[in-house]
Protein backbone atom coordinates (compact mmCIF):
# COMPACT_ATOMS: atom_id res chain seq x y z
CA UNK A 1 0.00 0.00 0.00
CA UNK A 2 2.65 2.50 0.97
CA UNK A 3 6.42 2.88 1.05
CA UNK A 4 7.82 4.81 3.94
CA UNK A 5 10.02 7.69 2.85
CA UNK A 6 13.20 8.58 4.69
CA UNK A 7 11.30 11.51 6.18
CA UNK A 8 8.51 9.19 7.37
CA UNK A 9 10.98 6.84 9.04
CA UNK A 10 12.90 9.66 10.71
CA UNK A 11 9.67 11.26 11.90
CA UNK A 12 8.36 7.99 13.33
CA UNK A 13 11.65 7.19 15.06
CA UNK A 14 11.93 10.68 16.53
CA UNK A 15 8.33 10.68 17.77
CA UNK A 16 8.71 7.15 19.18
CA UNK A 17 11.80 8.28 21.10
CA UNK A 18 9.66 10.99 22.68
CA UNK A 19 6.70 8.80 23.60
CA UNK A 20 8.07 5.30 24.19
CA UNK A 21 8.50 6.06 27.88
CA UNK A 22 4.71 6.00 28.11
CA UNK A 23 4.29 2.96 25.86
CA UNK A 24 2.41 0.98 28.50
CA UNK A 25 -0.06 3.75 29.11
CA UNK A 26 -0.56 4.31 25.38
CA UNK A 27 -1.14 0.63 24.69
CA UNK A 28 -3.50 0.13 27.58
CA UNK A 29 -5.61 3.15 26.65
CA UNK A 30 -5.64 2.23 22.93
CA UNK A 31 -6.84 -1.34 23.54
CA UNK A 32 -9.36 -0.26 26.17
CA UNK A 33 -10.69 2.42 23.85
CA UNK A 34 -10.94 -0.04 20.97
CA UNK A 35 -13.10 -2.43 23.01
CA UNK A 36 -15.45 0.42 23.94
CA UNK A 37 -15.64 2.29 20.64
CA UNK A 38 -15.70 -0.81 18.44
CA UNK A 39 -17.52 -3.45 20.50
CA UNK A 40 -17.20 -6.01 17.72
CA UNK A 41 -13.51 -6.28 18.60
CA UNK A 42 -14.49 -7.86 21.90
CA UNK A 43 -15.28 -11.04 19.99
CA UNK A 44 -11.56 -11.81 19.95
CA UNK A 45 -11.36 -11.68 23.72
CA UNK A 46 -14.29 -13.84 24.75
CA UNK A 47 -11.81 -15.88 26.77
CA UNK A 48 -11.31 -12.94 29.12
CA UNK A 49 -13.75 -12.94 32.01
CA UNK A 50 -13.26 -9.24 32.54
CA UNK A 51 -13.25 -7.10 29.40
CA UNK A 52 -13.58 -3.77 31.19
CA UNK A 53 -11.01 -1.08 30.32
CA UNK A 54 -9.11 -1.39 33.58
CA UNK A 55 -8.99 -5.15 33.80
CA UNK A 56 -5.56 -6.79 34.15
CA UNK A 57 -6.07 -8.71 30.89
CA UNK A 58 -6.78 -5.57 28.89
CA UNK A 59 -3.85 -3.71 30.42
CA UNK A 60 -1.50 -6.61 29.79
CA UNK A 61 -2.64 -6.84 26.21
CA UNK A 62 -2.10 -3.15 25.67
CA UNK A 63 1.48 -3.58 26.81
CA UNK A 64 1.96 -6.56 24.51
CA UNK A 65 0.68 -4.61 21.51
CA UNK A 66 2.92 -1.61 22.21
CA UNK A 67 5.97 -3.87 22.59
CA UNK A 68 5.12 -5.12 19.11
CA UNK A 69 4.89 -1.56 17.81
CA UNK A 70 8.23 -0.75 19.41
CA UNK A 71 9.72 -3.79 17.70
CA UNK A 72 8.29 -2.56 14.41
CA UNK A 73 9.90 0.87 14.88
CA UNK A 74 13.26 -0.84 15.42
CA UNK A 75 12.74 -2.90 12.27
CA UNK A 76 11.28 -0.06 10.25
CA UNK A 77 13.63 -0.65 7.34
CA UNK A 78 12.24 -4.11 6.63
CA UNK A 79 8.90 -4.61 8.31
CA UNK A 80 7.97 -7.64 6.22
CA UNK A 81 11.00 -9.63 7.37
CA UNK A 82 11.09 -8.13 10.84
CA UNK A 83 7.46 -8.93 11.65
CA UNK A 84 7.33 -12.32 9.91
CA UNK A 85 6.83 -14.37 13.07
CA UNK A 86 4.25 -11.92 14.40
CA UNK A 87 2.46 -12.24 11.08
CA UNK A 88 2.41 -16.02 11.42
CA UNK A 89 0.99 -15.64 14.90
CA UNK A 90 -1.84 -13.36 13.72
CA UNK A 91 -2.52 -15.45 10.61
CA UNK A 92 -2.53 -18.98 11.94
CA UNK A 93 -3.14 -18.76 15.66
CA UNK A 94 -5.02 -15.54 16.37
CA UNK A 95 -6.71 -15.23 12.97
CA UNK A 96 -7.59 -11.60 13.51
CA UNK A 97 -9.44 -10.12 10.55
CA UNK A 98 -7.02 -7.52 9.13
CA UNK A 99 -9.77 -4.90 9.09
CA UNK A 100 -9.21 -4.69 12.83
CA UNK A 101 -5.62 -3.51 12.38
CA UNK A 102 -7.02 -0.30 10.94
CA UNK A 103 -9.36 0.04 13.90
CA UNK A 104 -6.59 -0.38 16.48
CA UNK A 105 -4.33 1.97 14.50
CA UNK A 106 -7.00 4.66 14.67
CA UNK A 107 -7.31 4.18 18.44
CA UNK A 108 -3.54 4.46 18.83
CA UNK A 109 -3.60 7.73 16.91
CA UNK A 110 -6.43 9.09 19.08
CA UNK A 111 -4.48 8.21 22.23
CA UNK A 112 -1.38 9.92 20.83
CA UNK A 113 -3.51 13.02 20.28
CA UNK A 114 -4.87 12.99 23.84
CA UNK A 115 -1.49 12.36 25.44
CA UNK A 116 0.82 14.37 23.19
CA UNK A 117 -1.30 17.15 21.65
CA UNK A 118 1.69 19.38 20.92
CA UNK A 119 4.01 16.71 19.54
CA UNK A 120 1.35 14.94 17.47
CA UNK A 121 1.42 17.51 14.70
CA UNK A 122 -0.17 16.88 11.28
CA UNK A 123 3.27 15.94 9.92
CA UNK A 124 3.81 13.39 12.66
CA UNK A 125 0.23 12.19 12.17
CA UNK A 126 0.70 11.43 8.47
CA UNK A 127 4.00 9.59 8.98
CA UNK A 128 2.66 7.60 11.92
CA UNK A 129 -0.53 6.75 10.01
CA UNK A 130 1.56 5.48 7.09
CA UNK A 131 3.79 3.54 9.48
CA UNK A 132 0.87 1.83 11.22
CA UNK A 133 -0.61 0.97 7.81
CA UNK A 134 2.73 -0.59 6.84
CA UNK A 135 2.80 -2.56 10.08
CA UNK A 136 -0.72 -3.79 9.38
CA UNK A 137 0.34 -4.84 5.90
CA UNK A 138 3.38 -6.69 7.22
CA UNK A 139 1.18 -8.40 9.80
CA UNK A 140 -1.18 -9.52 7.03
CA UNK A 141 1.64 -11.04 4.95
CA UNK A 142 1.16 -14.64 5.99
CA UNK A 143 -2.62 -14.69 5.91
CA UNK A 144 -2.98 -16.17 2.45
CA UNK B 1 -34.24 6.74 12.67
CA UNK B 2 -31.22 7.01 14.95
CA UNK B 3 -31.66 6.28 18.62
CA UNK B 4 -29.53 8.36 20.94
CA UNK B 5 -29.00 7.49 24.58
CA UNK B 6 -29.07 10.35 27.08
CA UNK B 7 -25.35 9.91 27.54
CA UNK B 8 -24.69 10.17 23.80
CA UNK B 9 -26.90 13.22 23.42
CA UNK B 10 -25.32 15.04 26.34
CA UNK B 11 -21.80 14.06 25.36
CA UNK B 12 -22.12 15.28 21.80
CA UNK B 13 -23.81 18.54 22.78
CA UNK B 14 -21.24 19.06 25.51
CA UNK B 15 -18.26 18.49 23.26
CA UNK B 16 -19.58 20.88 20.63
CA UNK B 17 -20.50 23.57 23.14
CA UNK B 18 -16.89 23.64 24.31
CA UNK B 19 -15.31 23.74 20.86
CA UNK B 20 -13.93 26.98 19.49
CA UNK B 21 -15.02 26.59 15.86
CA UNK B 22 -12.54 29.25 14.76
CA UNK B 23 -9.69 27.09 16.06
CA UNK B 24 -10.91 23.55 15.60
CA UNK B 25 -12.34 24.06 12.11
CA UNK B 26 -9.11 25.24 10.49
CA UNK B 27 -7.05 22.65 12.35
CA UNK B 28 -9.32 19.82 11.23
CA UNK B 29 -9.44 20.67 7.55
CA UNK B 30 -5.71 21.42 7.47
CA UNK B 31 -4.95 18.08 9.10
CA UNK B 32 -7.14 16.29 6.57
CA UNK B 33 -5.38 17.97 3.62
CA UNK B 34 -1.98 17.09 5.11
CA UNK B 35 -2.63 13.54 6.30
CA UNK B 36 -4.72 12.56 3.26
CA UNK B 37 -3.24 14.72 0.51
CA UNK B 38 -5.53 13.36 -2.18
CA UNK B 39 -8.35 15.31 -0.55
CA UNK B 40 -6.67 18.41 -1.95
CA UNK B 41 -8.25 17.54 -5.27
CA UNK B 42 -11.41 19.33 -4.17
CA UNK B 43 -9.65 22.57 -3.33
CA UNK B 44 -7.86 23.44 -6.55
CA UNK B 45 -8.77 27.10 -6.20
CA UNK B 46 -7.51 27.45 -2.63
CA UNK B 47 -4.06 28.62 -3.68
CA UNK B 48 -0.95 27.41 -1.90
CA UNK B 49 -1.35 23.88 -0.55
CA UNK B 50 2.20 22.80 -1.36
CA UNK B 51 3.30 21.75 2.10
CA UNK B 52 2.05 21.41 5.63
CA UNK B 53 3.14 24.91 6.62
CA UNK B 54 1.38 26.45 3.64
CA UNK B 55 -1.79 24.49 4.33
CA UNK B 56 -1.85 25.41 8.00
CA UNK B 57 -1.40 29.08 7.14
CA UNK B 58 -3.84 29.17 4.23
CA UNK B 59 -6.74 31.56 4.98
CA UNK B 60 -9.14 29.81 2.57
CA UNK B 61 -8.54 26.52 4.35
CA UNK B 62 -9.18 28.20 7.67
CA UNK B 63 -12.40 29.82 6.47
CA UNK B 64 -13.70 26.60 5.01
CA UNK B 65 -12.82 24.68 8.15
CA UNK B 66 -14.97 27.09 10.15
CA UNK B 67 -17.83 26.67 7.66
CA UNK B 68 -17.67 22.90 8.11
CA UNK B 69 -17.79 23.14 11.91
CA UNK B 70 -20.83 25.42 11.80
CA UNK B 71 -22.48 22.90 9.52
CA UNK B 72 -21.77 20.11 11.96
CA UNK B 73 -23.26 22.26 14.68
CA UNK B 74 -26.51 22.28 12.70
CA UNK B 75 -26.50 18.52 12.87
CA UNK B 76 -25.92 18.68 16.63
CA UNK B 77 -28.90 20.98 16.97
CA UNK B 78 -31.03 18.60 14.88
CA UNK B 79 -29.78 15.29 16.17
CA UNK B 80 -33.09 13.57 15.70
CA UNK B 81 -33.25 14.27 12.01
CA UNK B 82 -29.78 14.70 10.65
CA UNK B 83 -30.84 12.91 7.50
CA UNK B 84 -33.27 15.61 6.42
CA UNK B 85 -31.20 18.44 7.86
CA UNK B 86 -28.40 17.37 5.54
CA UNK B 87 -30.45 16.47 2.45
CA UNK B 88 -29.54 19.65 0.58
CA UNK B 89 -25.89 19.43 1.63
CA UNK B 90 -25.82 15.88 0.35
CA UNK B 91 -27.13 16.94 -3.04
CA UNK B 92 -24.57 19.75 -3.09
CA UNK B 93 -21.66 17.42 -2.36
CA UNK B 94 -22.84 14.95 -4.97
CA UNK B 95 -24.14 17.07 -7.82
CA UNK B 96 -22.07 20.19 -7.61
CA UNK B 97 -18.89 19.38 -5.69
CA UNK B 98 -18.59 15.74 -6.86
CA UNK B 99 -16.90 14.66 -3.62
CA UNK B 100 -16.21 10.95 -3.22
CA UNK B 101 -18.13 10.04 -0.03
CA UNK B 102 -15.13 8.02 1.20
CA UNK B 103 -13.55 11.36 1.96
CA UNK B 104 -16.17 12.17 4.59
CA UNK B 105 -14.74 9.48 6.85
CA UNK B 106 -11.27 10.93 6.47
CA UNK B 107 -12.41 14.35 7.64
CA UNK B 108 -14.41 12.74 10.45
CA UNK B 109 -11.30 10.92 11.68
CA UNK B 110 -9.31 14.15 11.63
CA UNK B 111 -12.00 15.92 13.65
CA UNK B 112 -11.92 13.10 16.20
CA UNK B 113 -8.16 13.50 16.52
CA UNK B 114 -8.31 17.30 16.86
CA UNK B 115 -11.04 17.03 19.51
CA UNK B 116 -8.98 14.36 21.29
CA UNK B 117 -5.96 16.66 21.28
CA UNK B 118 -8.01 19.48 22.78
CA UNK B 119 -9.72 17.41 25.44
CA UNK B 120 -6.82 15.17 26.42
CA UNK B 121 -7.67 12.55 29.01
CA UNK B 122 -11.20 13.94 29.31
CA UNK B 123 -11.92 12.37 25.91
CA UNK B 124 -12.70 8.92 27.28
CA UNK B 125 -13.44 5.80 25.25
CA UNK B 126 -17.15 6.21 25.96
CA UNK B 127 -17.10 9.79 24.73
CA UNK B 128 -15.15 8.76 21.65
CA UNK B 129 -17.77 6.10 20.93
CA UNK B 130 -20.59 8.65 21.14
CA UNK B 131 -18.70 11.20 19.08
CA UNK B 132 -17.85 8.68 16.37
CA UNK B 133 -21.45 7.45 16.29
CA UNK B 134 -22.57 11.03 15.67
CA UNK B 135 -19.99 11.47 12.91
CA UNK B 136 -21.04 8.16 11.34
CA UNK B 137 -24.63 9.43 11.14
CA UNK B 138 -23.42 12.71 9.63
CA UNK B 139 -21.30 10.85 7.07
CA UNK B 140 -24.15 8.55 6.17
CA UNK B 141 -26.57 11.49 5.77
CA UNK B 142 -24.12 13.34 3.57
CA UNK B 143 -23.83 10.32 1.31
CA UNK B 144 -27.50 9.62 1.12
CA UNK B 145 -28.49 11.67 -1.93
CA UNK B 146 -25.73 10.33 -4.14
CA UNK B 147 -26.89 8.33 -7.13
Amino acid sequence: MTTLSVKDKDTVKAFWAQVSGKAEEIGTDAVARMLVVYPQTKTYFSHWKDQSPNSPAVRKHGVTVMLGIGEAVAKIDDLKAGLASLSELHAFTLRVDPANFKILSHCILVVMATMFPNEFTPEVHVSLDKFLASVALALSEKYR
Amino acid sequence: MVEWTDFERTTIQDIFSKLDFEVVGPKTLARCLIVYPWTQRYFGNFGNLYNATAIMGNPMVAKHGITILHSLDRAVKNMDDIRNTYAELSVLHSEKLHVDPSNFNLLADCLTIVVAAHMGKAFTGEMQAAFQKFLAVVVSSLGRQYH
